[in-house]
């Protein structure tokens, strides 16, 4: 897995993602919020990106934080 | 000068709200949650944060479930005008504002009915008056959590429990509790909660909202406008979760970056203390102005009991023309009438000619309220 692969976590709303940013940092994972990639949804909203090494513990600690996640993938 | 109209829009306001304000309109300044870019997330999370600071002053558990608008009459009107359908059932207090009472009577002519619970001339209320008052289709009471008129609290936990007991859902309007008396959603079983940013919260004006609790069913509640949200975007119909479903077009972020900062102010200061120097003042005022021959005081005239707002009458004296006088020839600034407020003025009795409306807030000194009761001595001591 190279340092550059990425996956993102698709989010209802602007505020989910925002909520979802500061879960992470709390849970000392890195991540961006990014425009949504046109081929995974025609939503003009953001998302969150994250390290694809960080994928599950990113999924883990939104669940367990209670942030509603619509779909997780890899980019 | 003193400012003693706290109970209409505080002021002055914690420097860094406009600080705040400031460095959003200078350095910030994009849409929140239209677009990505850094400045859009910036601007995103300050209203975000916003959202947060409000929920942990109010213990509201889910930050998402706080609706920002432009002020309290604003989320009264989306929880009332939102959530009630005719045939429903509401109690209410004859100790509310307009805000409320103006809504529900609008809903009245719809098919909503209507229960106005009677207080005592003091404009205290009896929780078991509204249990009785209880219907079969009952779905909602809707109380404010202190009167801005006399400043009585109202007992929210109390009709929390009842509410809860009855199946119902507890609206309380805490415009003038919010950031100067403990409110606490959780504690309180309140399920709707409607609060301002322009009065204790120390924000500025246009800025407001509603927390919507767990019990409430959101898929009846009817939003005021529907728009754009930056969410759901390729749909033509509006989103059905919160907070997206009930605030469609630009928020006023700027105004949230404000709001943020002042409730961080009271976080900081901490609202048993900013209550200790109100309860202070207000017994005081109450006290001091009581003591002068021909002023009348209304309410319980006891401070724990109440907010910092005090109103009184000089006899003899119009309302109208004590609060040109205070102005003029004191530097006192304060509210008179009936503060949007006749339900309330026919409990107490001071209907319609209203009353002289001190309105304190943290920023108040004792000494400001020495010189304000001994401004009413004189105007009350005139030979008339």
């Amino acid at each position: 897995m190279s340092e550059d692969s990425y996956s993102v976590v698709l989010v209802y709303s602007t505020s989910y993602a925002l909520r979802a940013e500061k879960v992470l940092a709390d849970a000392g994972i890195a991540c961006k919020l990014i425009p949504v990639p046109r081929h995974l949804s025609s939503d003009c909203g953001v998302c969150v990106r994250v390290r694809r090494a960080d994928r599950e513990p990113t999924r883990g600690a939104l669940e367990a934080a209670g942030v509603e996640i619509e779909g997780v993938y890899d980019i | 000068m003193i400012y003693f109209d706290n109970a209409a829009t505080t002021w002055p306001k914690p420097p860094a709200v406009a600080e705040a304000m400031v460095h959003f309109l200078e350095d910030v300044g994009a849409n929140p949650g239209r677009a990505a870019h850094r400045r859009a997330v910036e601007s995103g999370r300050i209203v975000y944060d916003a959202r947060e600071a409000v929920a942990e002053l109010f213990n509201a558990p889910d930050p998402l479930r706080l609706i920002f608008g432009a002020n309290v009459t604003e989320a009264l009107n989306l929880a009332l005008r939102g959530y009630l359908r005719p045939g429903d059932h509401v109690v209410t207090s004859s100790m509310e504002h307009n805000s409320v009472m103006r809504p529900l009577r609008a809903l009245e002519h719809q098919g909503v009915e209507l229960t106005v619970v009677g207080c005592s001339p003091e404009g205290f209320l009896d929780p078991a008056d509204v249990e009785a008052a209880i219907r079969p289709h009952t779905v909602m009471i809707a109380l404010n959590h202190a009167s801005n008129v006399v400043g009585t609290l109202l007992p929210v936990a109390e009709v929390g429990r009842i509410a809860r007991e009855h199946d119902l859902l507890l609206l309380v309007d805490a415009a003038q509790t919010g950031g100067a008396y403990p409110v606490d959603v959780q504690a309180q079983r309140t399920d709707l909660l409607a609060f301002t940013g322009h009065k204790s919260l120390h924000g500025p004006m246009g800025t407001g909202g509603l927390i919507i609790g767990e019990r409430v069913d959101v898929g009846r509640l009817r939003p005021l406008k529907r728009g754009g949200t930056g969410s759901n975007s390729e749909l033509e119909e509006q989103p059905g979760f919160l907070p997206d479903m009930c605030e469609s077009g630009t928020p006023n972020a700027v105004g949230l970056a404000g709001l943020r900062a002042g409730v961080r102010w009271v976080l900081e200061r901490g609202i048993e203390t900013i209550r200790a120097h109100e309860v202070t003042m207000t017994q005081r005022l109450i006290d001091g102005l009581g003591a002068v021959d021909g002023v009348t005081v209304y309410g319980g005239l006891d401070a724990e009991r109440q907010t910092a707002t005090v109103s009184f009458n000089i006899a003899g004296m119009a309302a109208s023309e004590a609060g040109l006088r205070l102005d003029e020839e004191h530097g006192i600034m304060c509210r008179v009438g009936l503060h949007c407020a006749p339900a309330a003025h026919k409990t107490i009795g001071t209907f319609p000619d209203g009353t002289i409306r001190f309105g304190l807030s943290a920023f108040n000194t004792l000494e400001e309220v020495e010189q304000a009761v001994e401004a009413v001595r004189q105007l009350a001591e005139e030979p008339r």
